[in-house]
């Protein structure tokens, strides 16, 4: 059988078993009733102990959103969702406000334990040969903010983020300890009215992270939320919102893994980035939500509105994504260019396999003067999927000397898949200079039999040139992640667990 | 018993037939010149040897230390010892020579049941042996073949036949976009690798190659046979005289 259709085989015959995170955790939890009604608003809101003025946001949320329809614009296919047969709130049970890690519910430490991901408060130690000419090992620590289905149940290294005058903490807990800030920034980056899935997040979401970083403060340690959704037909809708003060740097990671379950379930995230005067964040994702069965049944939907405002002159930001998992993949992480010479950045790498739907990219603004951006975008299609790249790069009329320079690469795998590009590029300003450049390619039989013809198996062929694919994006990660993302891409595309 | 033994060997592409009949006996320090005219079959037999997928074996055999070559998967081939040196090494974007040569070794040891080599011990040695080839660092630092002239290119196939010190090697015209100082450095290359335990096959179209690879044993190839086979002062011969005269013989 020819090398390139014994690789289509495999991936074929990639089932739910390849699944790593798809265990279910058997802990008692807190629900609110299914489905939503303002009294679904008002239940949230009660448990989160909000002040009056977050419900009153909530609530405006909602009667926004039940004047809106659904988007269709994205080219995925899904069947309606029934927003009435949701659970809209999930807690791990017994609610009661934890004093320290220990307290955690056993079952839940196990759950992160298993996933791989520290609650425990130790640096994590690089288990990875430094490549050669690079840098020694370092123990480097990672705060991590954990989850579990509709709230955290812990936050790491907060005693020191402190020290450096760094707030990281649940959402739930900075509306009530920080309610200036989060009044100050909350929804002026996506806006309750913005889209119907984020306005939908903006009457129901019940956690999620907060970060400050104070002016000229850089944060002494990366920091990280994993998301994990357990409950049965629960939406998970986090609100993460993180402000870097003038003349901060702050770098973040979240990972996302779900169970597998036979229905699709539904997660509607926000993220909303501000940075300051001369300030700067890295925000990067390594999502692995369950994609579904080999037959396309189950796997998470996940429609999400990411902005970052890069509000301040010369601030910047930059978001790198690895995305592998959900059924469904609808997501535009994006920046608005706002302070002079201020800039953006999109890494990604968008993998779709099975019966996977990606229609992902970026949205790049530019209203101030000589701001500048970049976009690296590779897309993998494998299996019957099909993955999208839609981005937007615009000049406003005052944005004199605007720059961008966007490269979408796709990759095909077999010939039952579809990769496509769908770019907008609007300049309304004579000054501004686009460059776009994008490439379509197919594994070569050629090269995975010279791979092979060196000694490399067909998987570690296909692993090994779908990794040289994607390498300018992985260097962009952070190196512990790096070695992880590398890992789940080979995971994704290959025929066994590894 | 030879360490390459191919047995009236019949191969087809799509329908059609290209080797009818092939036989080829390769003892261990031996180095074979095969030469024969442009579609006379002879890179089909070094993509059957080495296992490319595309090619259908209708009838003979193939013998690798006795063991049945066509039974076994091309990296489990390149595990046992046959190493293939490309006409058209591929370029592989984003993935460092380096970090290719180390899969692919340690891909290799792995299969012969032998212990991974660790990166530092992996680095010192393919410096080693790029120093004793005369090749630069650098390039093992570049993206596999990407960017690489022609020269360099197949520099990098003689570098990965010292590193992986196979038993016997298939230069698939290796001589073809060189210039003659790149010929010359290539085939030194070559050369240094004659041992007395490992056997070539060097596949050609000229005899210019011949001048500097000196061949134990010349074979003619035509339409898909071996119509002769002599010693060295054949490959001048045909020098002389051009493949016609052969043309009738198969």
């Amino acid at each position: 059988m020819p090398a390139v259709q014994e690789t289509v085989e495999r991936v074929r015959r990639i089932d739910v078993d390849q699944y790593r995170y798809g265990f279910e955790t058997q802990i008692e939890s807190d629900k609110a009733p299914k489905g939503l009604s303002e009294d679904t608003v008002r239940f949230i809101s009660a448990k989160k102990n909000e002040p009056p003025w977050m419900l009153e946001w909530r609530l405006e949320a909602y009667r926004r959103w039940l004047t809106m329809t659904e988007p269709t614009w994205a080219r995925v296919d899904y069947p309606k969702i029934d927003y009435q047969d949701i659970y809209y709130y999930a807690a791990p049970k017994p609610k009661k406000t934890l004093s320290s890690i220990d307290e955690i519910d056993p079952e839940i430490l196990k759950t992160y334990e298993k996933l791989g991901i520290p609650l425990r408060e130790v640096a994590i130690l690089e288990g990875v040969e430094p490549p050669p000419g690079g840098p020694p090992s370092a123990n480097r620590k990672i705060a991590v903010d954990a989850v579990f289905d509709s709230v955290s149940v812990a936050t790491t290294f907060q005693k020191e983020l402190k020290a450096a005058g760094v707030i990281f903490m649940p959402i739930s807990e900075a509306i009530r300890e920080h309610p200036e800030l989060v009044q100050k920034y909350l929804g002026t980056v996506v806006p309750t009215s913005d889209n119907y899935f984020a306005t939908l997040n903006s009457a129901v979401f019940s956690d999620g992270s907060f970060v400050y970083v104070p002016p000229g403060v850089r944060c002494p340690m990366e920091l990280s939320t994993y998301f994990r959704i357990n409950e049965r037909n629960t939406g998970q809708f986090e609100r993460t919102l993180i402000i870097a003060d003038k003349g901060s740097y702050v770098s973040y990671l979240e990972g996302c893994t779900a169970p597998q379950r036979d229905e699709n379930q539904l997660h509607a995230a926000v993220v909303e980035l501000v940075t300051l005067d001369d300030a700067e964040i890295k925000y990067s994702t390594v999502q692995n939500w369950y994609p579904g069965n080999s037959e396309g049944k189950g796997g998470i939907y996940n429609f999400v509105t990411k902005r970052g405002d890069c509000r301040g002159k010369n601030s910047k930001i930059s978001w790198t994504q690895v995305e592998t998992g959900s059924a469904i993949t609808w997501k535009y992480p994006s920046c608005i260019l706002r302070g002079d010479n201020s800039s953006g950045e999109f890494y990604s790498i968008a993998i779709s396999n099975g019966f996977q739907q990606v229609d992902s990219g970026t949205k790049m603004i530019h209203l101030g003067k000589n701001t500048s951006s970049r976009i690296i975008s590779k897309g993998i299609a494998a299996g019957k999927s099909q993955n999208t790249y839609r981005g937007l790069v615009s000049a406003h009329r005052k944005a004199t000397g605007a720059r961008n320079y966007t490269a979408c690469d796709s990759l095909l795998i077999g010939d039952k898949c579809g990769a496509h590009t769908v770019p907008y590029v609007e300049a309304k300003n004579s000054s501004a200079t686009f460059e776009h450049e994008a490439t379509t390619s197919k594994i070569s039989e050629d090269v995975l039999f010279y791979c092979i013809q060196r000694g490399l198996s067909q998987e570690e062929a296909v692993g090994l040139v779908v990794n040289g694919f994607v390498k300018d994006v992985l260097q962009q990660l952070p190196m512990e992640f790096a070695v992880e993302a590398q890992k789940l891409i080979s995971i994704s595309l290959e025929g066994s667990v590894g | 018993m030879s360490l390459l033994e191919v047995k009236d060997l019949q191969v087809r592409v799509e329908e059609r037939e290209i080797l009818h009949g092939l036989s080829l006996n390769v003892n261990p320090g031996e180095v074979h010149a095969i030469m024969g005219p442009n579609g006379s079959g002879k890179s089909t037999l070094s993509h059957v040897i080495a296992g490319k997928p595309g090619y259908e074996v209708t009838g003979g055999q193939i013998l690798f230390r006795g063991e049945d070559l066509l039974e076994m998967d091309p990296n489990e081939r390149a595990a046992k010892g046959v190493f293939l040196a490309f006409q058209y090494p591929v370029e592989i974007p984003g993935v460092t020579t380096w970090n290719f040569l180390h899969a692919a070794l340690n891909a290799q040891r792995k299969a012969r049941g032998e212990d991974e080599i660790s990166s530092p011990a992996f680095l010192k040695k393919v410096r080693e042996v790029a120093k004793s080839l005369n090749i630069p660092q650098d390039m093992l630092k570049r993206g596999v073949n990407v960017g690489f002239s022609g020269g360099e290119k197949k520099r990098n196939e003689i570098l990965q036949m010292a590193l992986f010190e196979p038993a016997v090697c298939i230069l698939d015209e290796m001589d073809s976009g060189l210039d003659i100082d790149a010929l010359r450095i290539a085939a030194d290359g070559v050369n240094a690798l004659r041992s007395p335990e490992r056997a070539m096959v060097v596949i050609t179209h000229y005899q210019r190659l011949l001048n500097y690879i000196v061949p134990d044993v010349v074979h003619v190839m035509s339409k898909g046979r071996v119509v002769k086979s002599g010693g060295k002062e054949l490959a001048l011969e045909l020098e002389e005289s051009g493949y016609a005269q052969f043309e009738d013989a198969a």
